[in-house]
C-alpha cells in the first residue's frame, strides 16, 4: 500500500487509509513462521492431492496413487467367489486406490488384534465343546469373547451378568441364564441351535378353558407342585384333574420337557414371572391365574446373521457355562 | 469496483461473503450428484411404508437421534458391535438422515431384527425394567393413539423430495418392478391410511391390538432399520469399489 506522507525511516508502514482525519492502520508484514506455514499447508495439500482421493472430474473423481491391498475372493465371469474344492473361497490380493473402506478390510485381515483373534479361532476350529471349556487357555479366550459378544447381542434381554429379567409382568421378564434349570436344553448343541435359529414360544391361552373356581384349583395345583407354603391342599386336589391339559407340554407331573421348551414346574425357580417376589399365597395364585388365563408369548431373535457360526460356538461355551453343570 | 466500496456498505459485504461461503460448500457437495458410485449398487433398498414412516417422525420427534447415531463407520471395532459398515444407499430415502452426531446410547442402524417387538416396547416405556444400569428415559407417552390422518400429505411431502410414492399407474408399476407388488401397494399414495391401519395389524408391534399407537409405528420403524440389504450376497471388497 501507499506510504503515508509522514513516514520516516525506521517508522512503520501504514494502509494509507485515514478515518476521522488522522486514524491510520498499520500495514506490518506477516510474521515469517505464519508465512512460511502457510506455504507448507499448500505444499501439503499438494502433495495430498497426488496421493489420495480429491478432485472430482465428469462422473469420477483423481484417486490419487497411495494404493490399500487385502485379500478378496476371486471372482469368476458372474461375480461370484471361485471355490475350492474342499468349499473354500479361493482369495487373492487385491489392491485399490486409497480409501477407508479398503482400509477397513485390511484391518479386519492384519491388524495386530484380528490376527490374534484369528491365530486363537484357528485353534478352537475343530476342538469340541467340551475341549475348549477344559483346557483353560481356550476357555479363558471363550470367555473373554463371549463375554463381550453377550454384552453386545445378549444382555439387553438376559442381562450383563446372564441373571435375566424376572418381573410380575410376563411380557417384560427374560429367562435366567445362570440357573442351571434351562427351559430348552442346556447341551452345547442346543444352545448353539437356539441361538442360530431364535426361539418362538408358545403357551395358549387356556382363559375360555379354565374360569373361577376352576382356574383358582388349577392354580393352586399348579403351585403344590413346588411346595409352595400356604397351598390349600384340597383345591390343589380338585385341579389336579384339570392339570391333564397342562401335561402335554409340561409333563404329567409339571416335570417340563425341554424339547418343546416348558418349563419344570416342581422346582422353586419361575422364569417368566415372578411368583417367588409375590409375598402372600394369594398374590402368587394371581400370577398364576394370569399365566394360565392368557398364555405366554416369547420370542428370541436369530443370531446368524449377526454372528459367525465361530462366535456362536464360543458364546455357547460362555453361555453354557453361566447355568453350572 | 474499489475494494473501498465494499467495505462502507455492509449489505454488498453480507453479499459478497454469502457467495464466497456458497462456493466453499458447492465445491464439495455438487460434485457428489455426479461422481457414479456416490450411491452404491445395490439390491434391497426401498423407500419406509407408511407405518414405518410415521415411526420414523416419532423417532424424530423424541430426538432419538441426539443419542443414538444411525452410522456405522467402516472400523474393526464397530463391525464387532454393530455389524456391516453403513452405505450411503441405505439413508437415500431418508429425509433427512438420521446419521447422528453422537452416541450416549448404542448405534441403532443396524437395530432392527436384534430385539423382540415385545423388549422394544417395555424397553421404550422403561429402559431400566430391562437393563438396570441404562441412562435412557422411558417414553410411556407413546402407547398413545398414533394420528395418522395425514399420512398422505406426509408422503405427497417426501415425495416432492425424490422419494418413490406413487401416484399414478406409471409410478405404480415401476415401483412394482423395482421393490415387488408388496411393497409397491404400500407406495401408493392415495392408499396411505389404509396401508397404514393394515400393516399395524399385520403383526403384534406393541402388545395392545386394539388401537394403532405411536408405539406401533416407532417399533416397525425401529424393526425395519438396517436389514434391507443381504450382506451376505456381497463379496468382501465389493462395496469399497464405489469409494
Amino acid at each position: 500500500m501507499s506510504q503515508s506522507p509522514e513516514n520516516k525511516k525506521g517508522q512503520v508502514e501504514t494502509t494509507g487509509h485515514v478515518w476521522d482525519g488522522d486514524l491510520r492502520e498499520y500495514n506490518n508484514p506477516l510474521p515469517r513462521w505464519w508465512l512460511w506455514g502457510f506455504y507448507g499447508t499448500i505444499i501439503f495439500a499438494v502433495v495430498y492431492w497426488i496421493l489420495y482421493p480429491a478432485w472430482p472430474y465428469a462422473d469420477t473423481f483423481t484417486k490419487g496413487v497411495a494404493t490399500v491391498s487385502f485379500q478378496a475372493p476371486v471372482l469368476d465371469k458372474e461375480g461370484k467367489p471361485v471355490k475350492a474344492a474342499d468349499g473354500t473361497v479361493e482369495m487373492q490380493t487385491k489392491t485399490e486406490h486409497w480409501n477407508s473402506r479398503a482400509l477397513f478390510y485390511q484391518e479386519m485381515q492384519t491388524s495386530p488384534s484380528a490376527l490374534a483373534q484369528q491365530e486363537w479361532l484357528a485353534k478352537v476350529k475343530d476342538m469340541s465343546f467340551e475341549q475348549i471349556a477344559a483346557n483353560p487357555d481356550t476357555l479363558n479366550f471363550a470367555n473373554a469373547m463371549g463375554h463381550a459378544l453377550f454384552g453386545d447381542h445378549c444382555a439387553a434381554c438376559h442381562g450383563t451378568g446372564g441373571q435375566g429379567v424376572l418381573s410380575m409382568n410376563p411380557e417384560a421378564s427374560y429367562p435366567n441364564l445362570t440357573d442351571n434349570a434351562w427351559i430348552h436344553g442346556g447341551d452345547y448343541t442346543k444352545i448353539v441351535q437356539d441361538m442360530t435359529n431364535g426361539i418362538k414360544g408358545n403357551m395358549p391361552a387356556f382363559g375360555a378353558l379354565f374360569k373361577g373356581e376352576k382356574l383358582t384349583d388349577l392354580a393352586q395345583y399348579v403351585l403344590s407342585l413346588s411346595h409352595q407354603p400356604g397351598v390349600n391342599e384340597e383345591a390343589a386336589n380338585r385341579g389336579k384333574a384339570s392339570f391333564a391339559t397342562c401335561a402335554g407340554c409340561h409333563g404329567a407331573n409339571g416335570e417340563g420337557n425341554q424339547m418343546i421348551g416348558a418349563p419344570n414346574l416342581t422346582d422353586k425357580i419361575w422364569d417368566f414371572v415372578d411368583v417367588s417376589g409375590a409375598p402372600t399365597i394369594d398374590g402368587k395364585l394371581k400370577l398364576v391365574e394370569g399365566v394360565i388365563d392368557h398364555g405366554l408369548q416369547h420370542q428370541m431373535p436369530k443370531f446368524s446373521d449377526r454372528l459367525t457360526p465361530e462366535q456362536i460356538r464360543l458364546l455357547a461355551v460362555y453361555v453354557r457355562q453361566l447355568g453350572g453343570t | 469496483m474499489k475494494h473501498e466500496s465494499i467495505e462502507i456498505n455492509s449489505a454488498l459485504l453480507i453479499i459478497l461473503t454469502l457467495l464466497v461461503i456458497s462456493i466453499g460448500g458447492l465445491v464439495e457437495i455438487v460434485p457428489l450428484f455426479h461422481i457414479k458410485g456416490t450411491v452404491e449398487k445395490v439390491d434391497g433398498i426401498h423407500p419406509y411404508t407408511p407405518l414405518e414412516q410415521l415411526g420414523r417422525d416419532v423417532y424424530v420427534r423424541e430426538g432419538c437421534y441426539l443419542c443414538h447415531s444411525q452410522m456405522i463407520r467402516p472400523f474393526r471395532d464397530e463391525q464387532l458391535r454393530y455389524g456391516h459398515y453403513s452405505l450411503a444407499a441405505e439413508s437415500q430415502y431418508d429425509h433427512p438422515f438420521q446419521w447422528g452426531s453422537k452416541r450416549t446410547g448404542p448405534d441403532l442402524a443396524r437395530v432392527g431384527g436384534k430385539y423382540s417387538n415385545e423388549w422394544m416396547t417395555q424397553h421404550l416405556i422403561h429402559p431400566q425394567s430391562l437393563v438396570p444400569e441404562s441412562i435412557m428415559p422411558s417414553y410411556p407417552w407413546l402407547m398413545q393413539p398414533l394420528k395418522y390422518d395425514d399420512i398422505e400429505a406426509r408422503m405427497r411431502a417426501l415425495r416432492a423430495v425424490g422419494v418413490p410414492y406413487s401416484t399414478n399407474q406409471a409410478e405404480y408399476d415401476a415401483n412394482v418392478q423395482k421393490f415387488g407388488k408388496a411393497l409397491a401397494d404400500q407406495f401408493v399414495i392415495s392408499n396411505g391410511v389404509a396401508s397404514v391401519k393394515a400393516e399395524a395389524a399385520s403383526q403384534n408391534w406393541d402388545g395392545n391390538p386394539k388401537e394403532i399407537t405411536q408405539m406401533d409405528a416407532l417399533v416397525a420403524y425401529l424393526q425395519v432399520l438396517g436389514t434391507m440389504v443381504d450382506f451376505s450376497k456381497y463379496n468382501q471388497g465389493y462395496f469399497s469399489t464405489f469409494r
